[in-house]
């Protein structure tokens, strides 16, 4: 089972370093979608057994982290006519040199960390930390701002990962918050992205810069 | 009743939402202030506010975050049909939805005991406050929202995997892991050391990103300056404190742990850059509004700072927060009247307030003594108490750097508030010669009030839940 798991873990890596490596917006919001889905399977076997509330869980992270959000963010790109991420403030093979950089260290870094003995030898703590670290450097080096949603979903991946460490101590209620939390402030965040768009007639975020002392 | 007092500003939401006419709805949120205020002050009360299992709990920090809250929600309440009443051109029903679902979710954020539902009411908290902040519609406001919405979510996700780390630790010390506030303060002292301290950055730099601490502040003064008045009110005194009972839930669990000397030196240092940071920024500040947010950073500053000094101060920085909290409410709710008096917030154009809006700018002026810690106002009470507490513990660096920061604060806003209530008033655009009515002044009158109050004597009921509170986070 955890072999299972550790190459859907290096999916998931694989997964980041493809959002990095990759400009056109369509790509990098279809791998989050692909990530969200591999993770709603790993939750499924991180539980253990197959119980009715790891089930539910599971299908729900799949349906919003794989299909619904996904969805949410294609008709924002297709309303907005976004299909590039044009000169990220680092480029893409300088962005995926650092985020290999970041991947290694999370590896060498979590070898240090005191971990249970199951979590020891598997990949989940490696992949959360290099997963968060893609996720902040989508965010601050993309201009787009639907490219940047995209960074914050994948930052709330590798945090999701972590979750699976201590699947039992998040009872089933805080869970289904986290993930309607989640929901409603991709929700949110779409229709700003379409305001901007409007008023700005770009969503280039660069552009936001009134506001300043 | 832990339920009922999350319930009735929800249903009031709902209620909000509803209603048709937009001379009606600001009224339903009048109401639901006035039935809440007595509901929440029976609920304090009470020896045992529970429910869930155990999951919501009224404490005695709870309980003091909580009451002035409440009471702070109700003079926003009151202000709002009078507001409402002046900007007709804003979405009426996303406003008075979003307030009421954002008080119902602070009172959550009060009462729970669980630090997954706690992230879960912090996170909603933001999100119920964004369609506020979108209440004028123009470019410069959906700036302000785009930062606020990016870097809040951003510290909340850092927050959540704080909680997983702590969740970690005690897993790694061989104990079934939990978020339950109360086993987590049982298994403290068996905690692996690494992961806790971990969790505690964490946790630290997530909510204090929501509680606006220097560094993490970058999104205040954006969100703040294009925030109507009672926004700012409900985000400086309500969000702010409860992202502050956040941290001191942490705290809490970290003295449990027998690991206070590790807590203090972050908060410390967070305190003191929050209030440099301020400093600097309020100097030569035009935009009035801008300067109460970088007030708010500056206070937030003194909180953690307060906890992190220990002892005397932590009574004072739970003290602090109410007065913080309340008078933060006068400013914003009188600067939002001189902002509409004037339609700009810049010290370019907005002279002579006392003649042109003169019950807002003399609240303006007393706001700004109360803040910087005049006597006989309540936060010199509590600065007082918190340099005092320093002092004792023989910790005088910082209370040298506290002072110089604190005149550094005051005569940097000093210049910007008198340049605002001085003077003469410029020509200006055809407006209504006063737009102040009894609606938009008098919430600001009973905040001055209490904040006057706390300044001279603090109600006994008040004194012990904040002493029990104080010893509660100090282990005792």
């Amino acid at each position: 089972m955890t072999n299972i798991a550790d190459s859907l873990l290096i999916v998931v890596l694989l997964l980041n370093f493809y959002t990095l490596g990759t400009s056109r917006v369509r790509a990098v919001i279809m791998a989050s979608a692909a990530q969200g889905t591999v993770l709603g399977v790993v939750a499924l076997l991180a539980h253990g057994k197959i119980g009715l509330l790891s089930l539910v869980i599971a299908v729900v992270t799949v349906v919003l982290k794989g299909i619904i959000i996904p969805k949410m963010l294609m008709r924002a790109m297709r309303d907005v006519g976004i299909r590039r991420e044009v000169e990220p403030l680092i480029g893409l093979v300088p962005s995926l040199l650092v985020g290999a950089l970041g991947t290694g260290l999370a590896v060498l870094f979590s070898h240090a960390l005191p971990l249970v003995k199951e979590h020891a030898a598997s990949l989940l703590v490696p992949t959360s930390l290099s997963t968060v670290f893609t996720g902040f450097l989508l965010l601050t080096t993309r201009r787009k701002a639907i490219t940047q949603v995209v960074g914050y979903l994948v930052l709330e991946n590798g945090v999701f990962i972590m979750g699976l460490t201590l699947v039992h101590a998040m009872p089933f209620m805080v869970e289904m918050g986290v993930l309607l939390d989640l929901l409603v402030a991709i929700f949110v965040m779409g229709i700003i992205i379409n305001h901007i768009n409007r008023e700005f007639a770009s969503l280039d975020t660069t552009r936001l810069s009134q506001l300043r002392d | 009743m832990a339920w009922l007092l999350v319930l009735v500003p929800l249903a009031f939401a709902l209620i909000a939402f509803a209603v048709r006419s937009d001379r009606v709805r600001p009224w339903v949120v009048a109401t639901a202030g006035m039935v809440q205020l007595p509901l929440v002050f029976l609920a304090l009360r009470r020896q045992h506010v529970e429910g869930l299992n155990g999951w919501l709990q009224l404490d005695a920090l709870g309980k003091v975050v909580l009451g002035f809250t409440t009471i702070l929600f109700a003079a926003c309440a009151c202000y709002v049909p009078g507001y409402l009443n002046q900007r007709r051109e804003g979405n009426s029903r996303m406003f008075c939805t979003a307030l009421l679902a954002f008080f119902a979710v602070l009172t959550l954020i009060t009462e729970t005991h669980h630090l997954g539902l706690l992230w879960v009411a912090i996170e909603a908290s933001t999100l119920s406050t964004a369609p506020m902040l979108y209440f004028h519609r123009t470019p410069r406001s959906l700036e302000a929202i785009w930062k606020y919405l990016l870097i809040g979510s951003v510290g909340i996700a850092l927050a959540l995997m704080g909680c997983f780390f702590l969740g970690y630790a005690s897993l790694y010390a061989g104990h079934e892991p939990s978020l339950e506030l109360s086993e987590l303060i049982e298994n403290a002292p068996f905690m692996s050391k690494s992961w806790l301290h971990a969790a505690f950055i964490f946790l630290l730099v997530g909510y204090g990103t929501k509680m606006g601490l220097a560094p993490m502040h970058t999104w205040k003064p954006d969100a703040y300056g294009e925030a109507p008045g009672v926004v700012g009110t409900l985000l400086a005194g309500g969000l702010t404190s409860g992202a502050f009972l956040a941290i001191l839930r942490v705290y809490r669990i970290v003295v449990a742990a027998g690991e206070a000397d590790f807590a203090r030196k972050p908060l410390i240092a967070l305190g003191l850059i929050s209030m440099l940071v301020a400093g600097v920024f309020m100097a030569r500040q035009k935009d009035f509004k801008r300067m109460l947010a970088y007030s708010s950073v500056e206070h937030m500053g003194i909180l953690v700072l307060g906890i992190g000094i220990g002892g005397g101060a932590v009574f004072g920085a739970l003290l602090h927060m109410v007065n913080n909290g309340l008078t933060k409410g006068v400013l914003f709710l009188s600067a939002g009247n001189i902002h509409r008096a004037y339609a700009s917030k810049s010290t370019d154009e907005v002279r002579g307030a006392l003649r042109r809006a003169p019950y807002s700018a003399g609240l303006f002026l007393a706001g700004f003594f109360a803040i910087t810690g005049s006597p006989p106002f309540g936060p010199f009470l509590s600065e007082f108490t918190i340099l005092q507490s320093a002092m004792a513990s023989h910790q005088y660096a910082i209370v040298g750097a506290f002072l110089v920061m604190l005149i550094i604060v005051f005569i940097g806003m000093g210049s910007t508030v008198l340049a605002v209530v001085q003077g003469e008033p410029g020509p200006l655009p055809d407006r209504p010669t006063s737009n102040e009515r009894f609606l938009t002044i008098a919430p600001s009158v009973f905040l001055l009030a209490i904040v006057l109050m706390l300044g001279v004597y603090v109600p006994a009921p008040l004194n012990n839940l904040l002493r029990v509170a104080a010893q509660s986070l100090e282990g005792r």
